[in-house]
């Protein structure tokens, strides 16, 4: 066998390899509502969702900004609960720099009676959230987002074309102590993308709530 | 059994720490074992739900090489007053453990790369097939899943 059919041969093995991988990988999306979603560099899809002031918002309301730090996040859910101060500080932070907080909870408030509408209203007012914090009442947004648990950050950059996903995941590494995070995820994205640069870290995982999907 | 029970919430309860590369370890040289493991948290109401489903299994499976083992995932500071009070108070039989981790990025890929991280989320393994679901179980699901896992990986 001379190189050129060797490195042929070696070239379909790897192809042929790289299917059997994919075959026996794991699947994906195992709850079939909560599907893969949009990856980094994915153009963000545009909503319109009732705010707990009842304002109709929407990714089309930042068209002045540099960007938006988009959080899914309930009221339900402790580590959300634990991360609440610290969405308001990336609020507090970045607002003015052009990338504000905007909050959408995507519970079913069936499955999660803290998830209400009035509930949140409750919270937003308790906690006095200066950023939008959206009811996804049909879910259709965590689903296009491909959310999947509270509290999940999409860090969003507006172009000139419409937006686009730059960072998926935590906010930082430490849910229970904000003071002790060795890394401050969100917002190292924020500032390298208000430095034009690209996130170092643009996704990360972390322990979180299920979202409460719809039953039947 | 009874007596056991009592005895051993009146000697309270020490819970064992496990990392991801100790339960690889102990998947590795399980042979024909069936490992069931549970990722939970005290703080997670549909965890705490499910769990005496696996329990459950756990006992039905009794006489099987099956191991049943509750991962919390709860902040180690939870540990004395949070999961051994109420993993003493539950009394399950099957085997508890906490979590020894601390970087959540590296570690939930270790488990599974298509986990998010949401809890509450199970994986079997057993002779080198792992299926990992993350999602709520009842016991009559859990127990079809087992089944069929089991009888796929023989």
């Amino acid at each position: 066998m001379n190189q050129n059919s060797t490195r042929a041969c070696v070239a379909k093995f790897c192809v042929l390899l790289a299917i059997v991988l994919q075959m026996v990988s794991p699947v994906q999306a195992q709850n079939p509502l909560a599907p893969d979603g949009i990856k980094i560099g994915d153009q963000a899809p545009d909503f319109t969702l009732k705010s707990v002031d009842g304002k109709l918002v929407g990714l089309r309301s930042f068209v002045e900004s540099k960007g938006v730090i988009l959080v899914f996040t309930c009221n339900h859910c402790p580590y959300s609960v634990k991360y609440e101060d610290r969405i308001i500080e990336l609020h507090n932070k970045y607002a003015s720099k052009g990338f504000p907080v905007l909050a959408v909870n995507p519970n079913d408030s069936t499955v999660e009676p803290k998830d209400s509408y009035t509930m949140m209203q409750e919270r937003a007012a308790e906690k006095k959230f200066l950023f939008p914090y959206l009811v996804d009442e049909t879910q259709a947004i965590a689903r296009k987002y491909g959310a999947r648990r509270t509290p999940q950050v999409f860090v969003l950059l507006r172009t000139r074309t419409g937006w686009t996903v730059e960072y998926i995941g935590a906010i930082d590494d430490n849910p229970d102590d904000a003071g002790k995070a060795e890394s401050k995820f969100v917002e190292d994205a924020v500032d390298a993308l208000l430095n034009g640069a690209k996130p170092e870290t643009a996704t990360t995982k972390a322990i979180g709530c299920t979202i409460k999907w719809k039953k039947g | 059994m009874m007596v056991f029970a009592i005895a051993c919430s009146w000697f309270g309860l020490t819970i064992a720490e496990v990392s991801v590369a100790d339960l690889e370890k102990r998947f590795a040289a399980g042979r024909d074992t069936v490992y069931v493991v549970n990722f939970w948290a005290t703080w997670c109401k549909p965890c705490v739900e499910e769990l005496p489903a696996f329990d459950k299994l756990s006992r039905a499976e009794a006489n099987n090489p099956v191991v049943v083992l509750l991962v919390s995932v709860d902040s180690p500071n939870d540990r004395n007053a949070k999961v051994e009070t109420f993993l003493r108070k539950k009394g399950f039989s099957c085997e508890t453990a906490m979590l020894n981790e601390s970087n959540p990025h590296i570690w939930i890929d270790k488990v599974d790369p298509s986990w998010s991280g949401a809890i509450p989320a199970t994986l079997f393994v057993s002779q080198g097939k792992r299926l990992f679901k993350e999602q709520e179980f009842t016991y009559r699901i859990l127990d079809s899943t087992f089944n069929t896992f089991r009888e796929q990986s023989k």
